[in-house]
């Protein structure tokens, strides 16, 4: 065990960063056009990082799996980005912004480097507009702003229901422009599966070429990972099929601490489960609790009418309906943060009063909203005495501006129309906290190996707040990473082209080929499938939503065993010379198989309740989180030994000096 | 009011679900083993195919049979199954993401076919978009018709001016946003009997021709864009409207026309 240094800067918590900045080293024009960087992932941290290094000047080389950087999964986040302008005029600022965030995450983040978020939140809402992206406006022609989850200002930029993708077109429209110039190199389809250090430092990767299945050698003078979180560790998540942890993995396994694994993100507004060839969970934006209202029925016995498709929703009075929300927690309602909503809905559910054929389901409501915005409209359309009918006509034209695609979405997929009857949802796995330890630099601790976005674990603490997922892989990537990877690289202005005939890339390589060969040549019985399936229901199960140290220590031993009979009996058809999903899928769960073990062994030792991490031995009498802040007021950095269930814990304390620590409460 | 232990009884829901009307399918999919290869038309039957369940999931059903009997999976590109990526790109029965409309591959429900149906399964097909595997096709061609002049060209500033400097009225930012919902899918592509990618260039045209920030270099970017496109080998437009109609994101005509204005003002300018 060690205590970890996270090199924040000294000085008053709003100068940190600014005078950090005004001290850095710094790297010549001429002399950036010396160095190599390669960035995994092309996302909105590893997009505008490439973006805005190849900008600088540097070459960048990026990796990604999909046929194009516009894939990234971060295309598929809905409801928008988080910014301190305080446009709206309703308290905002930095302050109040960094206050909400570490907050929000149940006071397990670093203070420094949620500030500094906060204070350039604003610059990338600068930059996107002048990048084009088209954002919703007013009638007025200025930007609009909603509200998100656990916040009490309306702080979110949006473009409809689709914030992600037209904030990653604006990173792969940056990146194009250097493309295009030549400063960044495109590598389409491959996926990075080792990490290169010479001389102890991050200086390349081995990539397989998914189209053609060869193995390459990419030298560079610092590597960046940029490539997401590991919510498929539970099989069904809202990720991408293709999402996985092995870029960040593989730089674990080389030394790069992995932290705070057991703060997950379960969010609650998914689409429900419909059966068992389910291959993926799809989100609901949590912007649409800004309108929705989540209930379930007040009588067991109507709860079971309607599982059994006696009784409709729509049937049910006011009076028998419980907003249980609203009810527990007054102040915030249905906009209480993700964890406390999640849990909340699975408490009804595993209580009876879930609404589906399964029972795991509650439902999101719109009707108030549609008589609200209707009556709203009426007005000032000047329509006098408006019938029940043409108000509720109004309000869903309203509510189809601002959330259209996705009532389309829940439409197709369900086979219900959310505008006559409420939503169904029940909470997914979705967004991980916990990722790659790194310092204030978002250097990992491998020199020159740094973490952006998702990938890396430091400023949401132990739950993420809507709508700063955005803000964080976009801070990480236009206006942090290029200081302070600058400042790393101000040492190797001389180096020169690292060579990849070097003895490290010859072993790496040697090493990558010696894994795919064994997984192709297994003389296996079942499918990669099977056993990811398998994981993800332990891991569902015994590591979700609500753990107790029984379930953790199972998990742990049957995780093992799951990793034994997946190395003996998975089956991989096919060759390693061409393209191949199920060898790519194979690689990747063998990670995953390996991460949910370290994952249990990490919610095992955290013996308290914190944002998504909730040990049933660790409640209050009302069945909220109970924090130990005096003997786990630390961030858990974990290091690779050979076998995840013994990694050593490395702790990073956590001192809160510009904020008052409090129990986190939404009533 | 205390959370119990009730995981258990989450995961005995997974596997107890009722199997209702489930369905038999014939598929005729095109197999090709790599770009030189040669391909062709091969029928497999599936068996157990429940109605709410999705296109892809149908596939997944497939495949799981192939790495049963050790046969090679038919491959086929996906990623998000949410309809936002665009990854996903099966010509199913003759339609771009099969029947239904404003819908990609990834959200079709088998609920749109009928026990005993055979459906017929192909890769989008286009010159510009050359078969890899099976299924899979090369959209690169896309990334380089962007890279031509699909953004504005501004450094990320620490210092850039303040979002709302510059109002943009609402009408102009709901046209913009609609044009920018393409996900570079390639169904218009797909759809058009020329394999014109007019839509795709022009929704990108026609989101920067609408905003302030991007009029100051239209007239650069639509005909390098332009440019890329006709040597990527794609068709020309005719004006037929296929596009249109199988766009997942409805991606509306109305930019083809824009980006056409656009073109003949550049063309005429200086």
């Amino acid at each position: 065990m060690s205590i970890l240094d996270s090199k924040t800067p000294k000085g008053p918590l709003s100068e940190k960063w600014s005078k950090y900045k005004d001290e850095i080293n710094l790297v010549n024009p001429a002399n950036k056009r010396n160095i190599d960087i390669i960035v995994i992932g092309t996302g909105l941290a590893g997009g505008s990082a490439a973006a805005t290094l190849a900008e600088l000047g540097y070459n960048v080389k990026t990796f990604c799996y999909q046929d194009s950087p516009r894939r990234a999964h971060s295309i598929a986040a809905q409801g928008g980005i988080n910014a301190a302008k305080n446009y709206q005029n309703d308290g905002d600022s930095n302050y109040r912004l960094f206050h909400d965030t570490v907050k929000g995450g149940d006071y397990r983040s670093r203070e420094s480097n949620v500030y500094r978020l906060a204070e350039v939140s604003g610059n990338i809402i600068d930059q996107c507009v002048a990048q084009g992206v088209p954002f919703a406006r007013e009638y007025g022609g200025l930007l609009d702003n909603r509200s998100f989850g656990g916040v009490l200002v309306s702080r979110t930029f949006y473009a409809k229901g689709q914030t992600g993708q037209q904030l990653l077109l604006g990173a792969y429209s940056a990146m194009n422009r250097q493309i295009n110039r030549g400063k960044i190199k495109a590598y389409n389809r491959h996926e990075m599966l080792d990490l290169v250090i010479v001389g102890g430092k991050a200086r390349g990767i081995i990539a397989r070429d998914l189209v053609s299945g060869e193995i390459e050698r990419h030298s560079a003078h610092a590597v960046v990972i940029a490539s997401g979180g590991y919510a498929n560790v539970f099989y069904l998540s809202t990720n991408a099929m293709g999402s996985n942890v092995t870029a960040s993995w593989k730089v674990h396994k080389k030394g790069a601490y992995f932290a705070n694994l057991c703060f997950t993100q379960i969010h609650p507004t998914c689409i429900p489960v419909s059966g068992d060839h389910q291959s993926k969970l799809t989100l609901m934006s949590e912007s649409l609790r800004n309108d929705g209202r989540i209930w379930v029925p007040a009588k067991l016995e109507d709860a079971k009418a309607i599982q059994a498709g006696k009784l409709k929703p729509t049937e049910l009075k006011e009076e028998d309906r419980d907003y249980y929300l609203e009810r527990r927690y007054p102040a915030f309602g249905n906009l209480v943060p993700r964890d406390v909503a999640s849990r909340a809905a699975k408490e009804r559910c595993d209580a009876g009063f879930g609404v589906n054929k399964t029972g795991a389901a509650v439902y999101l409501d719109f009707e108030s909203a549609f008589l609200r915005y209707g009556k709203e409209t009426a007005k000032t359309q000047h329509i006098e005495n408006p019938t029940d009918e043409k108000i509720r006509e109004l309000g869903k034209a309203v509510i189809e501006t601002k959330y259209g695609n996705l009532f389309q979405m829940y439409e197709k997929i369900v086979d219900q129309n959310p505008y006559e009857t409420p939503m169904m949802i029940y909470p997914a796995a979705h967004y991980t906290m916990g990722g790659i330890w790194v310092d204030y630099d978002l250097q990992t601790t491998i020199p020159g190996c740094y973490a952006a976005g998702e990938a890396n674990f430091s400023d949401h603490g132990a739950n993420r707040l809507g709508a700063s997922a955005l803000m964080q892989g976009l801070a990480d990537g236009y206006f942090v990473l290029p200081y302070t990877i600058g400042s790393y690289l101000a040492a190797d202005i001389r180096t020169g082209p690292i060579s990849t005939e070097l003895p490290e890339f010859e072993e790496a390589e040697k090493n990558v080929r010696t894994q795919l060969e064994n997984l192709i040549n297994n003389k296996g019985t079942k499918s990669v499938d099977h056993f990811h399936k398998r994981l993800g229901k332990i891991m569902w199960d015994k590591v979700g939503m609500s753990r107790n140290a029984t379930h953790l220590n199972e998990a742990i031993v049957e995780i093992k065993a799951l990793r034994d009979e997946f190395y003996k009996d998975v089956r991989v058809p096919g060759t390693a010379n061409e393209m191949n999903p199920e060898l790519e899928k194979a690689a990747r769960v063998a990670d995953f198989l390996e991460l949910g073990e370290l994952f249990a062994k990490d919610a095992l030792h955290r013996n308290e309740s914190c944002g998504g991490h909730f040990r049933e031995e660790y409640q209050t009498k009302d069945g909220e989180a109970l924090r130990d802040d005096e003997n786990f007021m630390y961030a858990a950095a974990w290091e690779y030994t050979g076998n995840p269930a013994d990694a050593i814990l490395h702790k990073e304390d956590l001192n809160y000096e510009n904020i008052e620590v409090k129990t986190r409460s939404y009533k | 009011m205390r959370l119990e232990v009730k995981n258990a009884h989450y995961s005995l829901l997974i596997t107890q679900y009722p199997i209702l009307e489930s369905m038999k399918l014939t598929l005729k999919i095109w197999r090709q083993k790599s770009a030189s290869a040669k391909g062709k038309i091969e029928t497999y039957q599936v068996d157990g195919i429940e109605p709410d369940m999705s296109f892809l999931e149908m596939l997944d059903v497939l495949n799981e049979g192939f790495v049963e009997k050790n046969e090679e999976p038919v491959v086929f590109d996906h990623d998000c199954r949410e309809g936002i990526c665009g990854t996903c790109s099966l010509q199913i029965n003759g339609e771009p993401h099969g029947p239904d409309s404003l819908i990609t591959t990834c959200q079709l429900h088998m609920r749109k076919f009928n026990d005993g149906d055979t459906i017929v399964i192909e890769p989008f097909r286009a010159t510009a978009f050359p078969v890899i595997k099976d299924l899979m096709v090369d959209r690169s061609s896309f990334d380089r018709i962007q890279q031509a002049g699909g953004y504005i060209s501004v450094n990320t500033s620490g210092n850039t001016q303040d979002a709302n400097n510059i109002p943009i009225s609402k009408e102009d930012s709901d046209l913009s946003f609609n044009a920018a919902t393409c996900i570079g899918c390639g169904a218009c592509v797909a759809a058009c009997k020329n394999a014109s990618a007019m839509l795709f260039t022009a929704a990108k045209v026609s989101q920067f021709a609408l905003l302030p920030q991007g009029k100051l270099e239209a007239t650069r970017r639509v005909l390098a864009m332009v440019e890329q496109m006709d040597k990527e080998g794609f068709g020309n437009c005719t004006n037929t409207g296929a596009c249109e109609i199988e766009c997942p994101k409805g991606i509306s005509l109305e930019n083809i026309a824009r980006m056409n204005r656009e073109f003949m003002s550049a063309s005429t300018e200086g």
